[in-house]
């Protein structure tokens, strides 16, 4: 077997033809992540005991004649923002380093229950914030196509481990982008389910209106499985939705040729780069699949950063309240009252971007600014989406860039946030409307860079998504 | 627009999170930038919008409503077990009140 090829589809033929056992594969999968990981820093630390276990389980079930499920043996990292039983969660965070959680995520527990073998846990954003993976307090992660560039973030350690092998297919979370980007970045597939359509149990909440766990892979149909097997509704989430889940692979190598396709004026204005070439390449790739591509409008989507970056920022400094020393490992040593206490550890404790964006959220959320920031916000994101469900009436996907730019080189954008923000426009849109979105590769640059190509889809329609996916990806990409 | 030291200072102390003069400085920077550019939504008049306040909700009113059962909660041992100081199946914080 060679681990960094391997596909969902492969480890089931391999399993199915005693080829190698799941114990094998998961000892031979540590070996290599393990070996490789120094190159790009994508796992912050692994859980062979769990992984092992979980492949024995595979492996009993296979000798009882059982069937092991849709993700047997398959190795798989999981972000560290998601919580991982008797497993350290750090969430890339200072705070968090000795965090070894209580309890499994809802998605966790799926994955495993389909015959999924976790191998560890990746690095990330600090709690999820960045687009670089450079916000870490473990240090960067280094993209594998091209180690002297960011993979992407905050799922940066997923993208980068699927990419470079280490791991079949990933969990990441997307609260403006962190999944997509970063899939776009390193040249795999991300997908940002319906908001809703998998359980946020388990997941440390950022923005809880706007997180989401969704899976990457180095295909569509692996990507698509992954998705089934976490999404559903569920009862530790009371925002997990309860729309039955479709079979998604079914849908794939289904006909795209009559799909109505939107590209959205607003997205494409002044992208004349390396990155809209690639794009409208990957469009033509579709004119020639049948598909009817049309201009279309989203009127609101200039505002959509602003509109983001006041109800994330609200709801994170909500969130993060928690990490105040009482109850989360680290506690400053400098606290000789409560309010020391509190002080000490969140000022010793949080990173520059984690203490901008509760300092941004605090603000937007104080006394006098309320009504013209938070509430402001959320009208605004009434309308962004708004304009999503009246396009969805004329179209069946939206085709757009994922980044304005390819990867880029470590520290290149660390000392200005405001551009770092501003590189999220074409992500946060959908995170925003809540619909599902996702990145398909769409091509390199000269320099061999990877380009990702981001489809939307009305709620509730990954089928259609992936099923348009698939015939891209079938379809060369761009290169048709 | 930039914020000025006492309004950065004055948000990090609802925010309970101490902040050095060097990162007052970079706030008083960096939020303004930021808080400039949100001003762009005032544009918009969205005096007949409301807010959206749930994501998705398609389902009845009572469709997420669970049944009233009892559950086994992960257990004060679990939960203490993260505890950066725990005595007692108490979380433990430095003295709030002097004795008298």
């Amino acid at each position: 077997m060679t681990i960094p090829s391997l596909t969902v589809t492969g480890i089931r033929q391999g399993l199915a033809d005693r080829e190698f056992s799941a114990v094998e594969l998961a000892e031979e999968a540590l070996r290599f992540a393990q070996a490789e990981n120094p190159k790009t820093n994508a796992y912050l630390h692994f859980c062979p005991e769990r992984a092992l276990a979980a492949a024995r389980r595979v492996d009993e079930r296979l000798a009882r004649g059982e069937n092991p499920g849709p993700l047997a043996g398959v190795p798989v990292a999981v972000k560290d923002v998601i919580l991982t039983k008797g497993v350290r969660t750090t969430c890339g965070s200072k705070l968090l380093a000795n965090y070894v959680a209580p309890y499994d995520a809802t998605a966790v527990i799926r994955v495993e229950a389909a015959g999924g073998v976790i191998l560890g846990k990746t690095n990330c954003d600090e709690f999820a914030m960045g687009s670089s993976t450079e916000n870490s307090a473990f240090g960067p992660v280094r993209n594998p196509v091209a180690p002297d560039r960011v993979p992407g973030g905050s799922s940066g350690g997923s993208s980068a481990a699927t990419a470079q092998g280490t791991a079949v297919v990933a969990l990441g979370s997307d609260t403006g982008g962190s999944i997509r980007q970063p899939a776009s970045f390193c040249g795999v597939v991300g997908v940002t389910p319906t908001y809703g359509r998998v359980s946020r149990y388990g997941l440390t909440a950022f923005a809880s209106s706007l997180d989401h766990i969704g899976p990457f892979a180095r295909n569509v149909h692996d990507a698509a499985l992954l998705l089934q097997a976490m999404a559903g509704r569920d009862e530790c989430d009371a925002t997990s939705a309860f729309a039955p889940v479709p079979d998604y692979t079914a849908e794939l190598g289904g006909q795209v040729r009559g799909l109505k396709i939107g590209l959205p004026r607003e997205y494409f204005q002044g992208l004349a780069s390396e990155t809209g070439d690639l794009i409208l390449k990957g469009v033509e790739t579709l004119k020639r699949l049948g598909c009817d591509v049309r201009e279309i409008s989203l009127p609101h989507t200039e505002y959509a950063i602003g509109c983001y970056y006041i109800i994330c920022t609200a709801e994170a400094s909500a969130n993060l309240a928690r990490y105040d020393g009482v109850r989360y490992t680290w506690r400053s040593p400098r606290s000789e009252t409560l309010g020391d206490m509190y002080r000490n550890t969140r000022g010793e404790g949080f990173g520059a971007e984690c203490k901008r964006r509760i300092m941004l959220g605090t603000y937007v959320l104080s006394a006098g600014y309320y009504d013209a920031y938070y509430l402001k916000a959320q009208k605004v994101r009434a309308l962004v989406a708004r304009d999503f469900s009246r396009v969805f009436q004329e179209v069946d996907a939206i085709v757009t860039p994922v980044s304005p730019f390819p990867a880029f080189k470590l520290g290149e954008k660390l000392d200005d946030p405001l551009e770092m923000y501003l590189s999220d426009i074409y992500t946060i849109t959908g995170d925003l409307a809540g619909i599902p979105c996702m990145s398909v590769p769409c091509g390199r640059t000269g320099a061999g860079l990877p380009v990702g190509m981001q489809i939307l889809a009305n709620h509730f329609n990954e089928a259609g998504m992936f099923r348009l996916a698939g015939a891209f990806e079938a379809a060369g990409g761009f290169e048709a | 627009m930039k914020l000025t030291e006492q309004e950065v200072r004055y948000v990090a102390a609802l925010a309970n999170l101490n902040l050095s003069d060097e990162e007052v400085a970079k706030m008083c920077e960096d939020l303004g930038e930021v808080l400039t550019h949100m001003e762009k939504l005032n544009e918009l008049d969205t005096a007949d919008v409301d807010p959206m306040a749930q994501v998705l909700y398609q389902a009845g009113e009572t469709a997420t409503l669970g049944e009233d059962i009892d559950r086994p909660g992960i257990g004060p041992e679990a939960a203490l077990s993260n505890a950066p100081l725990a005595g007692g199946g108490f979380f433990k914080v430095p003295r709030v009140i002097e004795r008298a």
